[in-house]
Formats: structure tokens, C-alpha cells, sequence
């Protein structure tokens, strides 16, 4: 068995209330907190190698280092838990099953960081997980967990719970402040980066649900000890979000450096693709992330095994690699047609950019209309091209990633799958009856020539 | 974007309940900046006025909160789980992205329009179910999906549709 850090409790029934997850080590790690110095337990973090699980996969332990700290200024926690990432749904599980974990991790985290109140921003479809965490919080207050004078440390810390409603553009950190102050959610222009002017103004850290939870195990084994787990710069475990066509869709916990082949085909984990098809394509990290045909998953284009951390499934960058991301791990088998999928992805980002920015705003109407007609065999060849052409207009021209995150699985299908779209515009008619099916998709291509370096 | 009509909407007011709870939620965060509760109490106006958030209940809040009608309506519009106007009692929000549509969302949508004899959108005339498309609600792993109020339905069948719509029926007439 691999080993567990989040969900290790996962199987013990009662573990979302305050008394069974006290029986299980619960709130240990905090206490043990309250007894160090905050800039131990940042460095602490720091040590431990810990990256943002959110998307972005950047180091925790830095982003804390960033926070300013202005004499007489509030500084805030901001828990991001807006998951609305398409594939994304490990949040949700922590939340509702291991609420406490989340809190003892976010009450740590406020003690380093010298905040005395915390926010978790949730999505307003989850508002069943809202009524959960308050439940959760309501018992932490009540047990001295929260509130004034932690448990006689003298840190005064309230966490509370403030909905969305329904906006995947709340999931950018600045967007995500205008959200809890009451706006709607533009995000802003950076600098003033969030550490520096966040939320109403003072220091805010912005971290994820999963990478406020990792804080505990971090707290328990030390950094060092936390660090030894994964691969390289890869720390830890990770929260899968496993979907589409396998036999066991769910959430796993997975160490650093499993490889994708474990992954998908051991019982343990997917246990394969269902119905006892083959493999088309897989999305590693959530919709945004480059969509990789079969042959590029279990394999890198060196024929060595493909894992999963972030440098190996980045490997190849956007050529033949994709990111971690989320952890939004989509799986399409041999009956998909991935301009349909690409197709309902650019609806997505079309339906959820905020329309601040024109490239973005404009740019995914355009590819959500182009791919619809490529779709529906109404397409010409050219149309290929200018597809192309506006996702490249997109990319890197707006204030926040929802351009990039829109831009991104279009390019990506057109590199891997292109033959795919020309077939759908030569045969427009064949293309509303069947699908272009496997075609050479799985089958393995020779190792690239190594590139002359100079 | 919907078009608010800024017409006689009747007015509103929280109830007993609710204004203890609006009050409980003031309080979460620093007194000058009550505006932060603005999401969470259209979301609660809203399900007091039967899942419709009019402009007397937009004004209400505005009102509440003491902050300009205007705030409240640009909020109210840009976020799509405010409805700007009337829906039927029971609202099948259907999610349609990635994951659901790969594993067939669009054939349980035709099923149960045909079944209700309503398109996406649209309301049955008794005024008790209404469909809706929306955006990847974050349940991947279970999917096909839908939202039913504050509930997920998860691995949505079509027998498992005709059940649900006989139960909410009986449910009315019991």
C-alpha cells in the first residue's frame, strides 16, 4: 500500500467530527505548532518542498516569505476552495470527509503567517460542504480551537466560510478577493501582488484547500522527513481527481513519482480503461492543462516511463508534455472524439471568462464558434488555421490565466490530433455519423534526433 | 448577460429566520466591510423568494447591507447562480462539461426534456420543473450529474430520472 498522508484516515467512520479526528492524532500538529516560532514553522514548510496545489504548483513555503508585515495592518489567510477547474473534484472530498484537517492546517497556517482571521472561499454549488465546514468549525470554537487564546497560547485566530456563486474566474486568487468582498469577480492587475495588497487591502495569502491541509502532516514529520517523500522537487502526496472512461473514477491520494502506467491500469488505482477499451488521450491536470494522445501518456518521447510530478509529466514541455495542474486527471478512450471535447472545453471558457480583457473575451467566442463548425461539418480547411491563430492571439494577453487556460487544451489538440479535425473537414457528413476512432494515436513513434546544443 | 427589468417588483423582506442569519453572517467579517456578505445573502434571499432573485429582493439587500442598488444588481448578473427570473419549483441544473459529456450527459438532457416536454430553459407549466445547463459543478468522478437545489444527484440514469420526477410529484400531491 502506498502511503498516506491527507486521507489516511480515509476508512475510519466519523472522522469528519471534532471527537474521532481528536482520537486520531487530531490537533496534535497544532499544538506542537503553538509551542514553535512562527518563522520556524515557514521554514519549516519551506524545507518540506511543499508547491501549491491548486494549479499553479508553486512553492508554498516561498509565497508565505513574500507576505509584507506593516505595523498595525491586518494580515489575512484566504483558503481557495472555489474548485471549479472541469475534472477537479479532491476539494470537495477533503472538505466533506476531513473537514478538521483543513482547519487545524488553516489555524497553523494563520499562527506562521500572523493572521488572526482566515476565510475559506467555496463555490456556491458547494453549499451541502459549506454547511459541513461550519459544522466543523462550530465544534473547533466550541473546543478552544478557535477563537481567543488558543488552547492558552495567547494567538487569537476565527476562520470562517464565505460562499461563491457560480463563477470558475473566483478560482484566480485576485479574482477570488473581489469575489469575498462583495464584487464581482475581475481579477485585478498585478503588482500589487495579493502578499502585499490582498483582501481589503492588507497581506493575504491565497493557498489552496489540499495545500493548507498538507501543512499538518508537514507539522507532524518535519519538513526534512516530508521532503523524502516524491521525487527531485515533486514533495509529498498528491490528491488525484481521477474521471472519464476507467473503472474506478474517484479521489486518490498518490505519492510523488507513481508512474501513469500504475496508475491507470493497477487495481489498486483506475484499474483501467472501462469496458475493456483502449486509450485515446488523457488530460493529467485539469481541463486548462495540454491534452497528451495515448502514446505520450504512460511514455515521455524518450520511451522512458512517464510519473507523476511535475517535471515528468512536463517533460517534453507543451511538445510533448502537459502539467500536473490539479490533479484533474481526465481519461477519453477510443469511442471520444476530441473535437467534440476541445469543442465543449472552448464553450466552457467562452460561458466563464469575465469579459474584462478583449483577447479572451472575444478570442473564446471565436474558437468556441470555429470548433463548433468543425464539429458540425460546416468547416473549411482554412478554418484550421484560424483556429489556431486566435488561441495564439489569446495567449499570454490577459491579465489573469483564463486566457492561457482557454488557449491551451486548443493548441494542444491541434498538435496531437490535427489529422483528427482535417478528417472531420474532408468528411463532413461521415463526421456526424461516426467517429475518427484510435487511428494511430496509442502506436509509439521513434525517439526524437537529439537536438545539437550550442 | 440577462437584462434586469426594472419593473413593480414587489417588495421583500427577510424573515424572522433568515434576519438571524443575515445577522449571524455580518458578523464573520470587519464591521466596515459588510459589503463581503453580499454573495451569501442574495444566495439566502433567493431561496426565501422561491429561487427567483427579483429586483425588490436586489433593493432589499442593497438596502441592508447600505450600499447602492446598483452593486447589488452588477453582482447579481454576473454570477449565474442568481436567477433573474422565475424558474419552476424544482430546477434540474444539468452540468454539460468535459467529463459528464464524455460519459453522456447529452442523452439523460434529451430524456428528460422529452419527458417533461420542455426545452432547456424553459418551465413546465404546472410551474414545478424548470431545465438548465450549467458549467462543471466539480463532481467529475461521479458522473453524469446534476444540481437539485442545494443537493447533487450523481450518477444520473434514466431510470433513476423517472424516479426522482415521480418522487417530487408525489411529493406535491401528498
Amino acid at each position: 500500500m502506498a502511503r498516506k498522508l491527507l486521507l489516511k484516515n480515509d476508512h475510519i467512520a466519523g472522522i469528519n467530527t471534532l471527537d474521532v479526528y481528536q482520537q486520531h492524532q487530531g490537533y496534535e500538529a497544532l499544538k506542537k505548532a503553538l509551542t514553535m516560532k512562527s518563522e520556524d514553522i515557514v521554514s519549516e514548510v519551506q524545507k518540506s518542498g511543499l508547491r501549491g496545489r491548486g494549479g499553479a504548483g508553486f512553492p508554498t513555503g516561498m509565497k508565505w516569505s513574500f507576505i509584507a508585515k506593516p505595523e498595525g495592518v491586518p494580515r489575512y489567510l484566504v483558503c481557495n476552495a472555489d474548485e471549479s477547474e472541469p475534472g477537479t473534484f479532491k476539494d470537495r472530498y477533503l472538505m466533506e470527509y476531513h473537514p478538521h484537517i483543513l482547519i487545524e492546517g488553516m489555524i497553523i497556517s494563520c499562527f506562521a503567517l500572523g493572521a488572526n482571521t482566515g476565510y475559506i472561499f467555496i463555490r456556491g454549488e458547494y453549499m451541502f460542504v459549506l454547511r459541513k465546514l461550519e459544522i466543523a468549525l462550530e465544534e473547533a470554537r466550541k473546543a478552544g480551537l478557535l477563537g481567543k487564546n488558543i488552547l492558552g497560547s495567547g494567538f487569537d485566530c476565527d476562520i470562517f466560510v464565505s460562499p461563491g456563486a457560480g463563477a470558475y474566474i473566483c478560482g484566480e486568487e485576485t479574482a477570488l478577493l473581489e469575489a469575498l468582498e462583495g464584487k464581482r469577480g475581475n481579477p485585478r492587475m498585478k503588482p500589487p501582488f495579493p502578499a502585499v495588497k490582498g483582501l481589503y487591502q492588507c497581506p493575504t495569502v491565497v493557498n489552496n484547500v489540499e495545500t493548507l491541509a498538507a501543512v499538518v502532516p508537514i507539522l507532524e514529520m518535519g519538513g526534512e522527513e516530508y521532503a523524502k517523500i516524491g521525487i527531485g522537487k515533486s514533495t509529498g502526496t498528491k490528491l488525484m481527481s481521477a474521471s472519464g472512461n476507467i473503472n474506478k473514477p474517484g479521489v486518490y491520494e498518490v505519492e510523488m513519482g507513481l508512474t501513469m502506467q500504475e496508475f491507470i491500469y493497477s487495481d489498486e488505482y483506475l484499474g483501467g480503461i472501462k469496458n475493456g477499451k483502449q486509450l485515446k488521450a488523457c488530460i493529467p491536470g485539469g481541463s486548462s492543462m495540454p491534452i497528451l494522445p495515448a502514446y505520450l501518456v504512460t511514455k515521455t518521447i524518450n520511451h522512458e516511463d512517464r510519473l507523476l510530478t511535475y517535471e515528468s509529466i512536463n517533460d517534453g514541455g507543451f511538445a510533448s508534455g502537459s502539467m500536473l495542474g490539479s490533479g484533474g486527471f481526465m481519461i477519453f478512450d477510443e469511442d471520444q472524439c476530441i473535437v467534440r471535447n476541445t469543442w465543449n472545453l472552448s464553450r466552457f471558457y467562452h460561458h466563464e471568462s469575465c469579459g474584462q480583457c478583449s483577447p479572451c473575451r472575444e478570442g473564446t467566442g471565436w474558437l468556441e464558434k470555429i470548433l463548433y463548425r468543425i464539429e458540425n461539418g460546416q468547416a473549411q480547411m482554412d478554418d484550421i488555421d484560424t483556429l489556431f491563430k486566435v488561441q495564439k492571439g489569446i495567449d499570454g494577453n490577459t491579465i489573469c490565466p483564463l486566457g492561457e487556460a482557454a488557449a491551451w487544451p486548443v493548441a494542444a489538440a491541434l498538435r496531437h490530433f490535427r489529422d483528427e479535425f482535417v478528417w472531420h473537414v474532408e468528411n463532413p457528413d461521415l463526421a456526424q455519423k461516426q467517429n475518427y476512432g484510435l487511428a494511430k494515436y496509442a502506436e509509439m513513434r521513434p525517439k526524437p534526433e537529439p537536438q545539437p546544443t550550442n | 448577460m440577462e437584462k434586469i427589468k426594472v419593473n413593480s417588483s414587489p417588495p421583500f423582506s427577510f424573515n424572522e429566520e433568515n434576519l438571524l442569519e443575515a445577522k449571524r453572517i455580518l458578523a464573520m467579517y470587519p464591521e466596515d466591510r459588510s459589503k463581503s456578505a453580499l454573495l451569501r445573502l442574495l444566495h439566502i434571499a433567493q431561496k426565501q423568494n422561491n429561487g427567483f432573485c427579483s429586483v425588490g429582493v436586489m433593493d432589499y439587500i442593497a438596502d441592508f447591507l447600505k450600499i447602492k442598488p446598483i452593486e447589488v444588481y452588477e453582482v447579481a448578473t454576473f454570477y449565474t447562480m442568481y436567477h433573474l427570473k422565475p424558474l419552476g419549483k424544482h430546477v434540474f441544473e444539468f452540468c454539460q462539461t468535459a467529463t459528464c459529456a464524455t460519459v453522456g450527459v447529452e442523452k439523460i438532457i434529451d430524456y428528460t426534456c422529452n419527458k417533461l416536454g420542455i426545452g432547456i430553459g424553459e418551465t413546465t407549466h404546472d410551474g414545478l420543473f424548470s431545465i438548465k445547463t450549467v458549467e462543471c459543478l466539480g463532481a467529475c468522478g461521479y458522473a453524469p450529474m446534476m444540481q437539485l437545489g442545494e443537493d447533487y444527484v450523481e450518477h444520473l440514469t434514466e431510470s433513476k430520472i423517472d424516479e426522482l420526477i415521480q418522487n417530487l410529484r408525489n411529493q406535491e400531491n401528498g
